[in-house]
């Protein structure tokens, strides 16, 4: 106890130099804030005051409170879009996630003869555009020079348009599909990785089958991943816009202007000029995106709270 | 949960199973493959494949050829180094001034997102500061914005400014990335411990000479992951350009193509489906090329990733 000791000098001096440190924590959060506030919230606060306004030929520029959101919610276009997204939603996010499952639990569980190659390979399509993705797929749909005529000619067998009226939504859903299929793969599969070699141990110890210690150890495990893997498919799914754009330029019959949500309040804004009702469109999406994702997030954590 | 509880409970025999055995157990190698399994994971391969194969395959065709030819397989004569020509020189190299472009706004915008995220998440990460837990309050909330619902609001605000138009209307949003900040915070928190950066400060180094010097290399799986989404966000964008740019001569190669793709479409448009198919292949060549370089590097960097959530 003669003099003090180095962790209390130590001490000191962090006392000392906390003031300054708070000044550089800033420095080194500064620029990121800059660009955040004027590219992300600057955005979103111009098309909330957007949204409150309306621009009539008589009268001009007026705050109008609600009225774009209330015409919003009462218009057949915006709840056709809306509906469809859903649809798609329930459909294709079960299929895609479940076979990215079932790819992460194969390459996982070691029986795989070159299993690194598949693992590259089922990831791959991540790394091509949605727009390449979407004219790979739209010219091998199509029925001039696409592989389901050339099918058809060759077997003799009329295949159904996947163009058409009733298979576009389904054709959409195989793209997106096919590009993100590698991804959620990626992310169960780390995931599986993690688990410590432990549990296996355990379990062999315990005689448990494969099916056992699927069940009983990775499914469990794996309970975070696919909530994160399944509130980023919602996202995806509500915000739809790539692919139906690009085989609309095939089809323009079958895809209309307000396929999705998202392409309905494009063509608002560059055909119709509708600024304000559009800038509603848009912000009323980001709210119900965000709020299904919460929805989802809450009751899905519930159940992992429960033993 | 019950498997582990039992073997902790109770001193059976077999826990005098050999070293060799279970080390043989960790690594999980004595199990016998699968013809079976390997057999049905080959289809999902070749659906992973099959479109690339369609789009290798068509784009040694010529126009012709396309339409006479089976899709899934050569025919006709060989000319795809024809059609690689003729994609880059079509109408006065536009091509080449898209992949420019591209090229321009992958660098400036994810380089500059990827090095904004790493300095942020680090700051919040190893110092405390007024305004830190509203911030990290905010960035998280914007992480879960998805980034085409705010093209349109980014497009109305733009241009009133008057910033359409310009390669900037495409660089400055994708300058911006919450997720990657949200990794570099959880990653900087694991992987730099306090007490390095406490001897790096009683040696007398600043702070940013320690950033730069020890913290960035620690970080470096981590940087690397986030320059790889922001990479693949950028070069596949396709909606903030579509609406910010109404000059082809800013196009990145996604819009671009899709206008190709637009005119063969169109009556009276030129039809140049062959320069649609062999563009989109020289699109997807780059970044296919570094997903296969950068594989080690953003895997370990997933995995990190991961293990937090």
């Amino acid at each position: 106890m003669t003099a003090l000791s180095a962790p209390a000098v130590r001490r000191a001096r962090r006392r000392q130099r906390r003031s300054g440190r708070r000044l550089v924590g800033w420095a080194f959060v500064a620029p990121f804030v800059a660009v955040f506030g004027f590219a992300l919230i600057g955005p979103i606060g111009y098309a909330i005051y957007l949204s409150l306004y309306q621009n009539k030929l008589l009268g001009g520029n007026s705050f109008a409170w609600f009225a774009n959101y209330s015409q919003a919610l009462s218009d057949p276009n915006f709840w056709s879009a809306l509906t469809r997204v859903a649809e798609f939603l329930a459909v294709q996010v079960p299929i895609m996630l479940g076979l990215a499952l079932c790819v992460a639990l194969a390459i996982d569980s070691a029986r795989l003869y070159g299993a690194r190659i598949f693992r590259l390979v089922v990831f791959l399509p991540y790394a091509v555009p949605a727009v390449v993705a979407a004219l790979m797929w739209g010219f091998m749909y199509g029925n001039q020079f696409g592989l389901v005529s050339d099918i058809s000619k060759f077997t003799g067998i009329a295949l159904p348009n996947p163009l058409g009226q009733h298979l576009v939504l389904a054709s959409i859903g195989n793209i997106v599909t096919w590009e993100y299929l590698g991804y959620n793969m990626l992310i169960f599969y780390s995931a599986l990785q993690a688990i410590p070699a432990e549990l296996y141990e355990a379990a062999a110890l315990d005689g448990a089958g494969s099916f056992r210690v699927v069940t009983a150890i990775k499914l469990p495990a794996l309970k975070p991943a696919i909530l994160v893997a399944t509130i980023f498919s919602i996202i995806g799914s509500f915000q739809l816009f790539n692919e139906p754009t690009i085989l609309k330029q095939l089809t323009p019959d079958t895809i209309s202007s307000y396929f999705t949500p998202n392409m309905y309040a494009y063509n608002l804004s560059f055909s119709g000029q509708q600024y304000n009702y559009s800038a509603a469109i848009a912000i009323l999406m980001g709210v119900i995106t965000m709020g299904i994702a919460y929805i989802v997030q809450r009751s899905v954590a519930r159940r992992l709270a429960q033993p | 949960m019950t498997v582990t509880e039992q073997v902790a409970g109770s001193p059976s025999p077999h826990l005098a199973l050999s070293s060799a055995r279970r080390a043989r157990l960790r690594h999980r190698q004595p199990r016998r493959r699968s013809i079976a399994l390997t057999a049905v994971m080959t289809v999902m391969l070749l659906y992973a494949v099959l479109p690339l194969f369609w789009l290798l395959v068509n784009s040694t065709k010529t126009q012709t050829s396309l339409f006479s030819t089976f899709g899934l397989w050569f025919g006709g004569r060989f000319e795809l180094w024809h059609n690689i020509t003729q994609t880059l020189t079509y109408n006065h190299d536009i091509f080449l001034r898209w992949l420019g472009n591209t090229a321009l706004y992958v660098v400036a915008g994810a380089g500059s997102a990827t090095l904004l995220a790493t300095m942020a998440g680090y700051g919040l990460a190893k110092f405390d500061f007024p305004g830190r837990r509203l911030l990290l309050a905010v960035v998280l909330g914007a992480a879960a914005i998805p980034s085409t619902a705010l093209a349109l609001p980014t497009f109305l605000m733009f241009s009133k400014l008057g910033l359409t138009n310009t390669p900037w209307s495409i660089i400055l949003p994708s300058m911006v990335s919450p997720l990657g900040l949200y990794l570099i915070w959880i990653y900087a928190s694991e992987a730099i411990p306090d007490e390095l950066l406490e001897a790096a400060r009683m040696d007398g180094a600043s702070e940013f000479r320690t950033f730069f010097t020890i913290s960035f290399g620690l970080l470096r799986p981590g940087i690397v992951t986030v320059l790889l989404f922001t990479v693949v966000a950028t070069w596949n964008n396709y909606f903030l350009p579509l609406i910010m740019l109404s000059d082809p001569k800013w196009y990145p190669l996604t819009v671009g193509l899709s206008q190709w793709n637009a005119q063969s479409w169109t009556a009276g448009g030129q039809t140049i489906y062959n320069l649609v198919i062999t563009g989109s292949l020289l699109a997807i060549v780059p970044i296919v090329v570094a997903f296969f370089f950068m594989q080690r590097h953003w895997q370990s960097g997933l995995t990190a990733g991961s293990v937090k959530q």
